[in-house]
């Protein structure tokens, strides 16, 4: 518990908020790296699926994406089936490591739609060129790709932080409320409104307002300096 | 010597590659030539192994390259490519872009002499440049050296000069001449413009609608009359011959017996030249007439008349030294000279150009 303008805000949401973001982040871009290469390189009419299911997070509401993920992780459910088959003791409902795996699902076109808006810009033939100096697929990768979508990473790696962040929808219905395990701060704020505590519903809003902001400030800020798409 | 040989085949979209069997002696410089949309840079592409949607076959002398549609990576192929727009890597200097190359030399591989390549490409004041600060022909530049430092049994270009304007143009086709000698690489060479080929072409890959229609000789090529060479300027003949010093403001070039004199006195490095001569500029008389302002009278022998459209022909005549001539002349000429096979005349030629 701190006090922030003489109102009591507990910040383990706001911890765990972080936390959470913070593993998506790293997680989506991980996973979403080869996904928008694989994309950015496609050339079969299957592509338009692909993208069309990488994109379905932007517009579904998000508690439908939260109830399917519910369903599917039901601890007696296949999946949960399969981990504990690999050992893992846990349960994917109503935890951390649930919301960090529903958050990569959420958040997955704000990684992938950047990354692979960057990598469509890297030119065919520097790639054929690296090649004929005789530089391997991963060399051309590291040496080549990476270097010249930097920004694309940078924006995909802000936007999924930021993202995951706002989520409430995925939170509530997979997540639920348990302090320090899966009450993020949307949720929190929820809560204080629920419960007519508009002091601490200003503050944690406040805070998110201003973070939100500056991300979004960010982001733009990276995409008129080095012109990246986004979207 | 070793050949590059094979039958390859390639479908992109509504285009496809099916060039046959081929067979391309790896010696001087083989220019693949036709319209655009002809399949030459896809064959090239194909060559390279940078499609992997090629199928066939194709060996690099005993070396196979493509099997089916097994084929061999690119980066293991020993293959210099020198694109169109150069293909610099952007987010490195000149010489980053020149050491990437370099660094990936197999250890088998004995290095390039790096300080020699750069500067006779011309770029050694400018290896810490970035490379968008660089113009049209000196990214190019920076591309030919990058593509030599790979250490390439085979240099592959694909219309390295469609990009820059007549004077880089004119520059480059010294340097990559000087290139070929130089260094003896292989060079396999993209154009679609007939002059390149008559400057740098050792033998011709002609190629229409994704075939390839027949490979031969540029003077093979050059005695055929309907030869895919001769554009809206009708047809040209190229002669070779051996620089002499500059004489009276001329330069004369050597061609066995007889001497052509060119009012070109730009300074020649090279032991051979190649001069281009368009038929139509060739007269021709039974004697030698001594009045008369033209100074190129090269005695020649009819080898053959062979009747054009509107009333013209096209005689085909052969030098003292055994190189063909053509000469452009109406029909109503022809029979006042009473042209025949056999005849020995004079060729009187009014310009000449160095090959540009």
């Amino acid at each position: 518990m701190v006090t922030i303008f003489g109102v009591e805000v507990s910040l383990q949401p706001i911890w765990l908020t972080l936390e959470v973001a913070a593993w998506t982040t790293v997680i989506l871009l991980l996973i979403g790296t080869p996904l928008a290469w694989w994309m950015a390189r496609m050339q079969s009419a299957s592509k338009i699926v692909l993208e069309a299911l990488v994109a379905l997070p932007l517009v579904l509401p998000p508690t439908v994406l939260g109830f399917y993920l519910l369903i599917i992780f039901n601890p007696n459910g296949y999946v949960t089936e399969f981990l504990r088959f690999f050992g893992y003791e846990g349960q994917l409902t109503f935890s951390k490591t649930g919301l960090i795996v529903g958050s990569v699902f959420y958040s997955l076109p704000f990684a992938v739609q950047p990354l692979m808006h960057a990598f469509e810009a890297v030119p065919q033939k520097l790639l054929d060129a690296a090649a004929t100096m005789r530089a391997n697929v991963l060399d051309r990768f590291f040496t080549i790709v990476l270097p010249l979508s930097q920004r694309g990473f940078l924006v995909a790696a802000t936007l999924t932080f930021a993202h995951t962040v706002g989520e409430f929808g995925v939170v509530l219905m997979l997540g639920g409320n348990i302090p320090g395990e899966t009450r993020m701060v949307s949720i929190d704020i929820f809560d204080h409104v629920e419960s007519l505590e508009y002091d601490q519903a200003h503050v944690l809003s406040a805070m998110m307002l201003i973070f939100s902001l500056l991300v979004l400030m960010l982001v733009y800020g990276i995409n008129r300096r080095f012109g990246v798409k986004v979207g | 010597m070793t050949t590059l040989s094979g039958n390859l085949y390639l479908k992109l979209g509504n285009f496809a590659l099916n060039s046959g069997y081929f067979e391309l002696p790896l010696e001087g410089v083989t220019v693949l030539f036709g319209r655009s949309g002809s399949g030459k840079s896809t064959l090239l592409r194909a060559i390279s192994g940078l499609d992997k949607h090629t199928e066939g076959e194709l060996y690099f002398g005993d070396v196979c390259w493509q099997n089916g549609r097994q084929a061999l990576p690119t980066q293991k192929r020993h293959i210099g490519f020198v694109f169109q727009d150069a293909a610099l890597f952007p987010h490195m200097t000149v010489r980053q872009n020149l050491m990437y190359a370099v660094k990936r030399l197999p250890k088998s591989v004995q290095p390039a002499d790096f300080a020699e390549i750069v500067s006779r490409v011309g770029i050694a004041d400018k290896l810490d440049r970035g490379v968008n600060f660089l113009s049209g022909g000196e990214k190019q530049r920076v591309a030919i050296a990058r593509a030599l430092l790979t250490r390439p049994d085979i240099l592959c270009m694909d219309e390295p000069l469609s990009a820059l304007d007549w004077r880089s143009k004119a520059e480059m086709l010294t340097l990559i001449e000087d290139i070929v000698s130089a260094y003896q690489i292989p060079v396999l060479y993209i154009t679609h413009a007939p002059a390149e080929v008559e400057r740098l072409a050792n033998q011709i890959v002609f190629m229409a609608n994704g075939q390839i229609e027949r490979i031969e000789t540029l003077q093979e090529s050059l005695s055929r009359i309907d030869s895919p060479l001769f554009d809206d300027e009708g047809a040209v003949s190229v002669l070779q011959g051996i620089p002499l010093s500059v004489e009276h403001g001329l330069r004369p070039i050597q061609m066995g017996a007889n001497t052509l004199w060119l009012s070109d006195l730009t300074e020649l490095k090279k032991s051979s030249v190649r001069v281009r001569v368009l038929a139509k500029d060739v007269s021709l008389a039974l004697s030698d007439p001594q009045q008369l302002s033209i100074i190129n009278h090269l005695s020649a022998t009819v080898l053959a008349i062979l009747p054009e459209q509107n009333h013209r022909v096209l005689v085909r005549l052969e030098l003292a030294d055994g190189q063909k001539l053509f000469s452009a002349i109406t029909e109503h000429s022809a029979q006042r000279l009473q042209l025949a096979n056999g005849m020995k005349l004079f060729a009187l030629i009014k310009s000449v150009a160095l090959a540009e």
